[in-house]
Parts: structure tokens; C-alpha cells; sequence
């Protein structure tokens, strides 16, 4: 059992843990994953590692609250545990000195960026960030960014926060005003990776992006999260999440994205059904 | 009284209600289908049967005890050289190893010996088997196995009984491997997997799961801080293959693996009280024609599907799977398409899978493995309507351990590079044995290389200790 440290509401329907997982966090690098499951019938749920403390011994996963699944996450509690937790997965993010490295993050897509764009500076790159959500409510981790990054631009779509408009309006202005990009990190809604890819395309500025297709074991067995990276099929739990934007097959990604659409409609109406959202029992029997 | 030629029929469940319910399709012998089925055996003074058997379990001696009706002496002498005989009497290719070489097999129906040897491990089993926990002493010398799949679990338990303390380091949540995850319930129920992986605890294995080695641990940093003085490395095949077809990323295409794993280990087929959804077509095309693909195409079926076809680019003669499988694929109603092979998967506007493009073959020369090798019939394409394609043809070994551990040799294919004999590898200390090493195989070669290897550990550990 995995026990939950502490819980943080960070916007409505986004919430933190602290887990408790000393062989995890003393392996963990910026740019990994974890699977876990709630319990016994549970799906096994990839999530980024958002931070580590190696000294405690604990990792912190950040989540947002989309289907059957996360929500069940989100109404646990501190104190109470997971029944498995595994990790850390994937490949950790490519971090040396580059230069100025501009790490973007979009939603719940800040959390990953954060340890990454820590790790780039860290590694002694000017770092430029980006961050972006729908409105100022739902944008999260402002000071742990802002901490870490040399410049730090927010966006939210409605414009109760920052620049209104998207966070590839802020990066063409910085491309057009001609600072030198040696690296762009982005993570967020397929959407906006692959608008970012195809704003720094014609530039040349490489750019990586952290993919999430649907993944079931996470070790390269299944095959499940393969996505066609330049002509290869890559499988994204073990040749990544990170690839090399300007040859992701984002269509291709956000259709495989789609395809349990109809069974997760009804395992939400079975959770409705089951008391209405807050209350679901459907996994608790 | 003149013995039958013919096997002591096994009751199974009509194909009719089977096709649409995963529990398992043969009932078992009663005792006196058993006894009638022991007494058919002539108790050879030189039984050939042993030979076919690769761990050479004492085939005439249990039948004895089974025609004498000494059942804890039955199970006790399969015991001494298989430790998983209800897995074993289930799945094992028996018409091409122990029963091939049963000199009843000359004249008519070689005895059932899987169905006996699964007999007396259920009863076991049934009865309940006391399994007694080894003391170690406080200076037992500690063994890792990689993978809780046969050839680990087999290792884990034999080093076990030796006085070694081990810990079986496990990636996926359920020990077990291609037992749990791939093959279907209906063949070998979860239940009986998991007694035998309860015993290895109550011997006093330690299995950890949610331990990917190479990414949790690498193999050297359980040898050099974790204080294991031996590993064992058994991680199976268990990387899928794909054909490279167009289309093959479309919604519906799936590795065996995948769909295997969805409904076995994720148990997908009770959705959505179980978390795991599958698609489930309604007519859905499996490729291959190995044991994955019976498997993968009667789980299509027991899911739901109106029709499941199997797509094979050979001949019914060259098909890998065993034979009892594929009999009971076909009385379930699967249907085969012989020598036709996929060119490309279909799709529709939104991506997902309507079809399966295919091509005739037929037989030509013969290749290396002296099986004909299969050409394409010109001008011969045509389409399967199907919504739902699994690809089956066949499995590689998973690189993560491999490239992570330093000074482990592997072969061209990825395969690690161990001795038949002990398992030894490249690197000093570490041991292989199962997939990992020949490739996608059977359970009982898996078991019988971490038998192998168990040995070959206790022997390398003591001369070590000696020095
Ligand atoms: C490597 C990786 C890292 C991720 N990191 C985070 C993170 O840090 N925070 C976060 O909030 N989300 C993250 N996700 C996405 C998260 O796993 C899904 O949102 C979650 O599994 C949805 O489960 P659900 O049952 O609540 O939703 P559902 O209603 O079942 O699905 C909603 C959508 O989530 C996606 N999804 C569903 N099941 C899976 C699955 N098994 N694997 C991947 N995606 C799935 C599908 O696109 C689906 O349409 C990550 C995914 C991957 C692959
Ligand atoms: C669908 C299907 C049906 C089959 N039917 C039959 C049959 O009827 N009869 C028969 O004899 N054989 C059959 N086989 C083949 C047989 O199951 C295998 O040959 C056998 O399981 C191999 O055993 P193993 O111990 O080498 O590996 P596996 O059973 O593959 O187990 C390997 C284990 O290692 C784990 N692992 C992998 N990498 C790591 C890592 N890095 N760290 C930790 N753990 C790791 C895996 O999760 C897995 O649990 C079938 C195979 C499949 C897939
Ligand atoms: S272990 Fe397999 S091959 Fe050996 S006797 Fe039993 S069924 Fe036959
Ligand atoms: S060869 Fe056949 S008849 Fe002879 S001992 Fe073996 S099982 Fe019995
Ligand atoms: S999630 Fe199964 S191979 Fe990547
Ligand atoms: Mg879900």
C-alpha cells in the first residue's frame, strides 16, 4: 500500500498528493511517469511525477479530475492509501546546458514542465517560461515557475490573467522580436503541442514535447501507447513520453486519444447513476 | 479385460454455452475417469514418455499411485520434478512432448497424461496442500529473480527450498506473467495461478511487485547495494510485434498482448465495474496462428463478438498452436481463413478500424524451418468487414534489463545469451533463463531452465563461499 501524505485542492477539480514512495523518489528524474491504481478493480492510471524529495522520500503527482477514474483519485483523502504504485517510468527529459531554454505548459501541463524547467536551470540555462490555461482560477503552480525560470509569461484565454490568447502568441512575439531559442520544452493538450510545433517548424528551433497516449502496463508489453514518431512507431512508455515534436504524428495521437470514448461515457453515467459526483460507490464495494 | 485404445474422454463445457461465459472449458477427470485412465498406462520399464517430458517428471510412477488411489504419493512424485502441475496438466503441448512418446500413441490414443498429472494437482490443491515455511539460517545468502513468470516463480521456489533468502522483483501488480496476463481464464483460471504463487509465499519467497528492474532498481544495484550475491533474470517475450501494415494505428487495432492483458489481468470483460475498458467489436479479425491467436479470438468471441476470424497466412498443418486449442476454437465457432495474409487495415473518417485488406497464398518451397514457405496468389485482394483487428504473430524479448546492466551479452534478436545447461550469463553472479533467453517457448522449457538455473545458483554460490 501507497499512502497519501498530504492533499491539496490546487483548482477546482485539480488536486495534489504527496505520496509516500522512498524507491520511486530516490530514482526519479524530471520528465518521468508513475502507473497506479486505486484498488482492487481499478485501472491502472499514468500520472507525471510533478516533483520528488529524495531526503523524504516522497513524490508528488498532480491530476486533473477528467473521467470515472481521477475523480475516485480525487475523493481520497490524506491518511489513506493506493493499492499499487509503480515507477519511475519512461525516460527522464534530456537536461544539459543549452542556453535559453523556453518551457511551456499548458493546463494541467504545468505540473510536468515544472520539474524540467527547475532541472534546466539548475543545469545553467536561461530559462523562459509560458504558462497558459483557460482562466486565472484553474492556472496552477504561478510561484513554483516563477521560482525557477528567469522570465515567466502567463496567458489564460479569457484574459483574467496575463496575456489573453494562447501560450503560441506569446512564443511567435518572442521568436518575431528574435531571441535566440536553443530548446522548447512543451507539455500540455495535444492541440497546443502541436501548435507549438508547427510555430517553431519553420525556424528550425528543436522541440520536444511530452506525449500521453492511453497506457496499460507502462513497460513496453502491450503496445498500447505506440505513436508514429518521423516513420517509426514509437512506444511512448519506454522509447519516451518525450519526442521530438516536428515528427509526432499529432492526429494520429489524438484519434488513439478517442478510443474508449463510449465506455468512459458509461463508466461516468455508472458513477452518476451511483449518487451523483462527489459520491460515487461504484468501486468502493 | 482389453484396454480402450482411446483417452478417458475430458468433460468439458458445450461449446454452445462456453462461447459466452470465461470460466474454464474442460471440467477435469472424476476419479474414476482417472482411474480408468491410469489403468491404461503399461507401466513401461523403459518409458519413453519421459523423454518427451523436459523436466522428465516420473510419469509411470505417478500413474501408479493414481491407479492405486495414493494421492498425496501421486502428487508428491510430480512435485519432485514440476512444481506447477495444475498449470502444467493445463497447458502443455502434450501431444508433441510426453504423450508423442507413449508407446499407446503407436496403436491408438497415447495415455492422458496431462489430464492425470492435472488431475492429481487438483485434488492436491483441493484438499489443501500445508506448505511449510524454510527457516533460513541468519547468514542464508540472498537471491533477486527478475520476473515472476515460470521460470522465476520455479527458480524462486527451488532456491527457496535450498535455505536461500528470495525476493522475486516483479514489474506488473500480480506476480505470474504470461500465466496472469496472457493466457485467458477459461484455459487456466487465475485462481489456480494464484494458489501456487500463495504456497511460494508461504515457503517464505518474498515477491515484490510494482518493481521494474532497470528503471526501480537496475540488476546491478541490486548486486552491489542491495546485497543480493545471485540474480536470476526471467522477463519473458514480452515484446509485441507489429506487421508494419497501413493502418495498423487505427482505433481497434491491437497487439494480443494488449487485448490479452485488458481482459485478463485488468479484467476488462467485467467493465465498467472494473475500471479496464475494451473495445469489443462485433466481427473482429485475429492474425496469427499460434496459441496467442486461438487465445486473443476465443476472448473476441466470450466478449461478445457476432463473428471471429482467425487469419492465417499458412495451412492448417503448419499452425503452431496446439491442436486440443484449435479443435475447441472451431467447435466454438471461430472461423479460420487460411493461407490469406493482412496487406492493410481500413478505417473510417474518425479513425477507427471497418475492415482488413487481405491477399490468397499459397505453398510454395520450403523454407529453412522445412515448413513451405507461403507466396501470394496475384490479383487475389479482398476484404473481411471487420471492426476489431488483433495482431498475434508473435512476440520479442523486452530490452529494459538488457540495457541497463552492464557486461550482459545478447544475441542479434535482443535475446540474453545464457548457458542451456546452468543459465549462466555473460556477467558473473547473474543467471537467465525462460523467453528471455530462447525466445517465445512454453511454460514447462521456462520452468525447466529456472529448475536449471536454481541449481546452477546454489552451485556457483557455495563454490563462491568456499574460495
Ligand atoms: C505518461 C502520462 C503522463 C500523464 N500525466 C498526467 C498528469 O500528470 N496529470 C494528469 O492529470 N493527467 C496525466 N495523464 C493523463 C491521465 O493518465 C488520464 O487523464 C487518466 O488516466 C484519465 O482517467 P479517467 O478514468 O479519469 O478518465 P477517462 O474518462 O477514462 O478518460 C479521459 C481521457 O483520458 C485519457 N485516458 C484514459 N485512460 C488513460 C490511460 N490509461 N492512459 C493515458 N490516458 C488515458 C483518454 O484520452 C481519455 O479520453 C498522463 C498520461 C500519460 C500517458
Ligand atoms: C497468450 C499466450 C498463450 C500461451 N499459451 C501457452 C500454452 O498453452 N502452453 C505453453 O506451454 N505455453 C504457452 N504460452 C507460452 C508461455 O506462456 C511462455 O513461454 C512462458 O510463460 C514463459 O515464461 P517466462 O517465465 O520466461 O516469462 P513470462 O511468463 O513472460 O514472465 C515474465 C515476467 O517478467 C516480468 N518482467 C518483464 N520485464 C521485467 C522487468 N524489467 N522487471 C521486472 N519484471 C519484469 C513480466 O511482467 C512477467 O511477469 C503462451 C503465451 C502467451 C502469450
Ligand atoms: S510436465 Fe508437461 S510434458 Fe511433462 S509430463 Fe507433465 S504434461 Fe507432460
Ligand atoms: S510410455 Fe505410455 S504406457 Fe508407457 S509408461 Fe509412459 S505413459 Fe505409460
Ligand atoms: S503502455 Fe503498454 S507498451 Fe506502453
Ligand atoms: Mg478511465
Amino acid at each position: 500500500m501507497y499512502k497519501i501524505l498530504e492533499k491539496q485542492e490546487l483548482a477546482p477539480s485539480v488536486k495534489l498528493f504527496v505520496m509516500e514512495a522512498p524507491l520511486i523518489a530516490r530514482k526519479a528524474k524530471p520528465g518521468q511517469f508513475v502507473i497506479l491504481r486505486i484498488d482492487e478493480n481499478g485501472e491502472r492510471i499514468p500520472l507525471t511525477i510533478a516533483d520528488f524529495n529524495r531526503e523524504k522520500g516522497t513524490i508528488t503527482l498532480i491530476f486533473q479530475e477528467v473521467g470515472a477514474s481521477t475523480r475516485q483519485l480525487g475523493r481520497l483523502n490524506a491518511g489513506e492509501s493506493l493499492l499499487d504504485l509503480v515507477g519511475p517510468l519512461g525516460k527522464p527529459t534530456h537536461i544539459e546546458k543549452m542556453g535559453t531554454v523556453v518551457c511551456i505548459g499548458g493546463g494541467i501541463g504545468i505540473a510536468p514542465v515544472y520539474p524540467i524547467a527547475r532541472g534546466m536551470k539548475e543545469a545553467g540555462n536561461k530559462v523562459i517560461s509560458i504558462i497558459g490555461a483557460r482562466s486565472q482560477d484553474i492556472l496552477i503552480y504561478e510561484d513554483e515557475m516563477k521560482a525557477v525560470s528567469d522570465e515567466l509569461h502567463i496567458t489564460t484565454d479569457d484574459g483574467s490573467k496575463g496575456h489573453k490568447g494562447l501560450v503560441t502568441h506569446v512564443l511567435q512575439q518572442m521568436i518575431d522580436a528574435g531571441t535566440k531559442i536553443d530548446l522548447v520544452m512543451a507539455i500540455g493538450p495535444v492541440i497546443m503541442m502541436r501548435s507549438v510545433a508547427e510555430v517553431t517548424r519553420p525556424y528550425g528551433i528543436h522541440t520536444v514535447v511530452s506525449l500521453n497516449p492511453i497506457m496499460v502496463d507502462g513497460t513496453g508489453m502491450c503496445g498500447g501507447c505506440r505513436v508514429a514518431v518521423g516513420d517509426e512507431n514509437k512506444f511512448a512508455c519506454v522509447d519516451g513520453p518525450e519526442f521530438d515534436a516536428h515528427l509526432v504524428d499529432f492526429n494520429g495521437l489524438m484519434a488513439r486519444q478517442r478510443m474508449y470514448k463510449p465506455n468512459e461515457h458509461d463508466a461516468s453515467q455508472r458513477c452518476a447513476r451511483h449518487g451523483g459526483e462527489g459520491e460515487c460507490q461504484c468501486h468502493s464495494h | 479385460m482389453s484396454l480402450s485404445l482411446k483417452k478417458q474422454k475430458m468433460p468439458e463445457q458445450d461449446p454452445k454455452v462456453r462461447a459466452k461465459n470465461f470460466a474454464e472449458v474442460a471440467l477435469g477427470y472424476s476419479a474414476g475417469d482417472a482411474a480408468l485412465e491410469a489403468a491404461r498406462c503399461l507401466q513401461c520399464k523403459n518409458p519413453l514418455c519421459r523423454q518427451g517430458c523436459p523436466v522428465e517428471v516420473n510419469i509411470p510412477e505417478f500413474i501408479k499411485h493414481i491407479k492405486d488411489g495414493d494421492m498425496d504419493a501421486a502428487i508428491g512424485s510430480i512435485k519432485n520434478f514440476n512444481s506447477l502441475p495444475a498449470v502444467c496438466g493445463r497447458v502443455c503441448p502434450q501431444e508433441e512432448q510426453c504423450e508423442k512418446h507413449c508407446i499407446l500413441a503407436k496403436k491408438g490414443e497415447p495415455v492422458g497424461i496431462g489430464r492425470l498429472e492435472r488431475y492429481a494437482a487438483d485434488y492436491a490443491r483441493n484438499k489443501g496442500e500445508t506448505v511449510k515455511p524454510v527457516a533460513y539460517k541468519a547468514d542464508a545468502q540472498k537471491v533477486a529473480i527478475v520476473g515472476a513468470g515460470p521460470a522465476g516463480l520455479t527458480a524462486a521456489g527451488d532456491l527457496a527450498k535450498m535455505g536461500y533468502q528470495v525476493t522475486v522483483f516483479e514489474a506488473l501488480h500480480l506476480p505470474g506473467g504470461v500465466l496472469m496476463y496472457g493466457i485467458p481464464e477459461f484455459r487456466l483460471p487465475k485462481e489456480i495461478v494464484q494458489a501456487e504463487i500463495d504456497n511460494l509465499r508461504k515457503l517464505g519467497v518474498e515477491i515484490a511487485v510494482n518493481a521494474v528492474i532497470g528503471q526501480t532498481f537496475t540488476v546491478d544495484e541490486l548486486m552491489e547495494e542491495e546485497g543480493f550475491n545471485a540474480v536470476f533474470i526471467g522477463t519473458g517475450a514480452g515484446l509485441p510485434h507489429f506487421m508494419g501494415l497501413p493502418g495498423e494505428n487505427l482505433n481497434g487495432v491491437y497487439a494480443a498482448n494488449e487485448f490479452l492483458t485488458r481482459c485478463n489481468l485488468m479484467k476488462a470483460y467485467r467493465f465498467p465495474e472494473c475500471a479496464t475498458p475494451i473495445k469489443v467489436g462485433r466481427k473482429v479479425a485475429v492474425v496469427g496462428g499460434g496459441n496467442v491467436a486461438m487465445d486473443a479470438a476465443r476472448t473476441a468471441l466470450r466478449l461478445g463478438a457476432e463473428k471471429v476470424y482467425i487469419v492465417y497466412r499458412r495451412s492448417e498443418e503448419e499452425m503452431p498452436a496446439r491442436k486440443e486449442e484449435l479443435h475447441h476454437a472451431k467447435e466454438e465457432g471461430i472461423e479460420f481463413r487460411l493461407l490469406t495474409n493482412p496487406v492493410a487495415v481500413l478505417g473510417n473518417d474518425e479513425g477507427w478500424v471497418k475492415g482488413l485488406r487481405c491477399v490468397r497464398m499459397e505453398l510454395g518451397e520450403a523454407d529453412a524451418s522445412g515448413r513451405r514457405r507461403p507466396v501470394e496468389v496475384p490479383d487475389s485482394e479482398f476484404e473481411l468487414d471487420v471492426d476489431v483487428v488483433v495482431i498475434a504473430i508473435g512476440q520479442g524479448p523486452n530490452p529494459l534489463v538488457q540495457s541497463t546492466t552492464k557486461g550482459l551479452e545478447t544475441n542479434r534478436k535482443g535475446n540474453i545469451i545464457a548457458d542451456a545447461e546452468t543459465g549462466a550469463t555473460s556477467k558473473p553472479g547473474v543467471f537467465a533463463g525462460g523467453d528471455i533467453v530462447t525466445g517465445a517457448a512454453t511454460v514447462i522449457l521456462a520452468m525447466g531452465a529456472g529448475k536449471k538455473a536454481a541449481v546452477a545458483i546454489d552451485r556457483y554460490l557455495k563454490d563462491k563461499k568456499n574460495r
